[in-house]
């Protein structure tokens, strides 16, 4: 579980993020979702410090996390697996290698041992044929599977996504989206979420934390967004006529 | 105030690259790698441009010793001197900032633009020791570029000279040997021993903070290769000034 209390970041004397309070729970998929520049992966960065929050602090599990040494972080950090925004895959290895990286650094495995659970968690993301090929030559869908992979290969306590979907088919990604969810599931992970991607908050959206101009505007749960009276939250996720005919349909029934 | 807080920055990068160590099969694996990109694969046009600069400083030190009381050996001995003091220490390393300091610049800020040092530091990684250290390890045998530079120039010259018609072979072999001090060569590896930490470190720095997309990348490199150059070149005022005066 993963507790944010009053958190705000200011960049050059803009407000970026406003004292934002909220709970992220375990074995769920919670979602940060709002317009573009509403301060969806500052915040997400804030969790991870990589930008360090002006004010408030964060729990990871009980443990502050604004106030860990940095050995303490990079200790906490090696429980974190974090999904990037443009997958963040290293060029210069393979994608067997990209995922076999984690556990070089941190393990003492022996080689076939980790390449035994390389290929576990190669399997578990459904890549096939592709342990030899490099970035550059996968496509998109499956550079965030082998993403998703390397941040799940150190079995992690928390998963972070930064937008896992953005630039994908519609088809791919609702399979990446039940893929984090079936891996947070079973894995038991605390999963947090950067989306703006409405089929996303229908497939997983298990919590949701609206943020408009740095500020949380509305949480609550997919069902619960069917039924709210916040404007701001019904003309971001309703903007289209698709989803405000399946708001509809599911109000009649 | 900008250019203070750089400087500050740049110190604690480099405090930091000695702070918490990255797995040694992992760091030996890219300190070989970076031996192999910039000291190995910088060996070609070093050796190039060493040769026929030697050349050219041997032609131009022939064509002005017009007076026929002027010993010829001078032509060779005007080259060592060149070559030694200035041409291979500082000349070749404002070329390497060039190639090896823009390389660095760009592969480390490409790595910031696609979040790859997001991924590092998010896994628990030093990514200032990931980064920078295998590369200051890598350019500590850039003392045996200069090495080769210093060789090449001299023989260039000795092939201009020779063959142009400017000297004899033992003229020229007599003014190579001519009033040598063998602290001229210790003072220009003291020089390149500093040229090479300078070389990993400020184009690692604009790599490393930069920030923006991919044309910025190429900015930054610009900017790394000005700045690597103007500090090679204060610093070996401030090396020559305490080392030789």
């Amino acid at each position: 579980m993963i507790k944010v209390k009053n958190i705000s970041k200011a960049f050059d004397g803009i407000k970026v993020l406003n004292q934002i309070s909220t709970v992220f729970d375990k074995g769920k998929t919670n979602l940060i979702i709002g317009q573009s520049g509403s301060g969806k992966t500052v915040f997400i960065k804030c969790l991870l410090g990589l930008i360090e929050c002006d004010s408030g602090y964060i729990e990871f599990d009980n443990k502050a996390f604004n106030t860990m040494s940095i050995k303490e972080r990079s200790i906490l950090r090696q429980e974190v697996g974090m999904v990037f925004q443009g997958s963040a895959l290293f060029d210069s290895m393979t994608v067997e290698e990209n995922i076999m990286f984690p556990m070089h650094m941190f393990t003492n495995k022996d080689e076939s041992e980790v390449r035994d659970q390389a290929n576990m968690v190669i399997k578990r993301v459904n890549l096939i044929n592709a342990n030899e090929k490099y970035p550059d030559e996968i496509s998109g869908g499956m550079k965030k599977r082998v993403a998703i992979a390397r941040a799940i290969v150190m079995n992690p306590k928390y998963l972070f996504c930064d937008e896992p979907n953005s630039g994908l088919d519609p088809k791919t990604a609702i399979l990446i989206d039940n893929l984090i969810q079936e891996i947070t599931e079973e894995y038991n992970i605390t999963t947090v979420i950067n989306t703006h991607d409405m089929n996303s908050v229908m497939e997983i959206g298990k919590k949701i934390v609206f943020l408009q101009n740095g500020k949380k505007a509305w949480e609550g749960t997919k069902e619960d967004i069917f039924n709210t009276d916040n404007k701001a939250v019904s003309n971001f996720v309703y903007s289209s006529d698709l989803f405000k005919k399946v708001r509809e349909v599911y109000l009649k029934t | 105030m900008k250019f203070l807080s750089n400087i500050g920055k740049y110190f604690l990068m480099i405090q930091s690259v000695f702070g918490k160590f990255t797995k040694w099969n992992i760091l030996k694996q890219l300190i070989l790698k970076d031996i192999d990109v910039l000291i190995i694969g910088s060996i070609g046009i070093v050796s190039f441009i060493s040769f026929f600069v030697g050349g050219v400083v041997s032609i131009q030190t022939a064509l002005n010793l017009e007076n026929p009381l002027l010993p010829k050996n001078l032509i060779a001995f005007a080259t060592r001197q060149s070559v030694i003091l200035e041409f291979a220490p500082t000349f070749i390393s404002i070329i390497m900032a060039g190639k090896v300091g823009s390389y660095i610049t760009s592969s480390i800020g490409t790595m910031r633009v696609t979040e790859q040092i997001d991924a590092l530091e998010v896994m628990g990684i030093n990514t200032y020791n990931y980064l920078v250290f295998p590369k200051i390890i890598a350019l500590s045998l850039y003392p045996l570029v200069i090495c080769a530079s210093m060789f090449l120039g001299i023989f260039g010259g000795y092939i201009a000279c020779v063959y142009g018609g400017w000297t004899s072979s033992g003229e020229f072999i007599e003014g190579i040997q001519l009033d040598f001090i063998p602290f001229h060569v210790t003072y220009a590896f003291i020089k390149t021993g500093f040229f090479s930490f300078v070389l990993a470190t400020i184009p690692s720095f604009h790599g490393y903070f930069m920030t923006g997309g991919a044309l910025d990348v190429g900015k930054a490199s610009t900017v790394s290769f000005v700045w690597t150059s103007v500090v090679i070149i204060l610093l070996n005022y401030l090396l020559t000034q305490l080392l030789l005066t």
